[in-house]
């Protein structure tokens, strides 16, 4: 399935979830927000939230700044 | 002790330094350290997916010592600001935010009528507020009614180094403002913050001044000792200003009068 992952389309097979996706990108998912359908995610809902068709997500973290 | 309390936390300096523009790293860890800042300012930018070799900026911050205060540098709307305001509170480990709401990409000025409506907003969703402004008194009035856990004009423009423009609006906001008052941005050298804390500033943020000094490390610590200068000397009270001499030897008992 297609979902839009910081502003850009990418494929991932189904079934997937929030956590599946960090993993698969091979990131620390304590060290990043993310944003399902602009609603933030809890981090512990990571694992029990199932991305479908044409979701819309944004993985952030902290970078330098004033 | 002579703290800084904003909302709930209580810090013993009153410097607050940023985390942007360092040439590496290690020189931002000693800067930091040479600061004495206890808060420092981060911000919130999209993970790059396909070059995943660049490390955290977390790897480099014990946030045991420092408090993170996560930004909304960049953002041009309300909307924009109170997104990423929730995802730093998710990504980081309170519930603080910088509000910026930027209106001219030139002069990085805010917009002041967004940035109200998302202080106002953010407050009501459990946020503590750190509003960063112009040096107007009555947008700063209308940020401490809309919930502003502290006021935040700026001196001059971000990263302008111009230092403070407007002794007197700071004067103004000092004299009626009943959460901390904190001059952020336009610091340019140590004696435009010892300024801002002689004006009565609560505490000032700078990012620039520091990382892009020639020696950021030694600039954190003229920084440090500026703005415990012009805390102490704001504290002791300064003498009025006078047009004419005073002198400080006695005018009698002069030698052959």
């Amino acid at each position: 399935m297609r979902i839009s992952l910081n502003g850009d389309p990418h494929e991932v097979e189904a079934p997937l979830t929030v956590a599946e996706l960090l993993a698969r990108l091979d990131i620390d998912a304590r060290r990043v927000a993310v944003e399902h359908n602009l609603v933030v995610l809890k981090r512990d809902a990571f694992d029990r939230t199932p991305l479908r068709e044409g979701d819309q997500i944004e993985i952030v973290n902290f970078v330098g700044g004033g | 002790m002579d703290l800084l309390t904003i909302a709930d936390k209580s810090f013993s300096s009153r410097l607050i330094v940023g985390t942007g523009k360092y040439s590496s790293p290690a020189v931002m860890v000693q800067a930091h350290d040479a600061s004495g800042a206890e808060m420092i300012t981060v911000a919130v930018r999209r993970v790059n997916i396909s070059d995943r070799s660049k490390e955290s900026l977390l790897d480099y911050i014990d946030t045991s010592k420092y408090f993170l205060l996560p930004n909304t540098a960049g953002c041009y709307t309300a909307e924009e600001a109170m997104r990423t305001a929730r995802l730093g509170r998710e990504a980081g480990l309170s519930n603080w935010v910088k509000l910026e709401v930027i209106g001219d990409e030139k002069t990085l000025f805010p917009d002041n009528e967004q940035l109200v409506d998302a202080t106002r907003a953010l407050v009501r969703e459990g946020f503590v507020v750190l509003p960063y402004t112009t040096d107007d008194p009555v947008v700063c009035r209308k940020l401490e009614d809309a919930g502003a856990a502290a006021i935040m004009p700026l001196g001059a423009p971000i990263g302008s180094g111009l230092g403070i423009q407007n002794v007197n609006n700071l004067r103004i906001i000092r004299e009626f403002a009943r959460v901390p008052l904190i001059v952020d941005a336009g610091v340019g050298t140590a004696s435009d913050a010892a300024l801002a804390m002689e004006l009565g500033a609560d505490a000032v943020l700078m990012n620039t001044a520091i990382a892009g000094a020639q020696d950021p490390v030694a600039m954190a610590e003229a920084m440090k000792l500026a703005v415990r200068a012009g805390r102490l000397a704001f504290m002791a009270g300064r003498i009025p200003r006078k047009l004419y001499a005073n002198a400080s030897s006695p005018v009698e008992g002069l030698v052959g009068r």
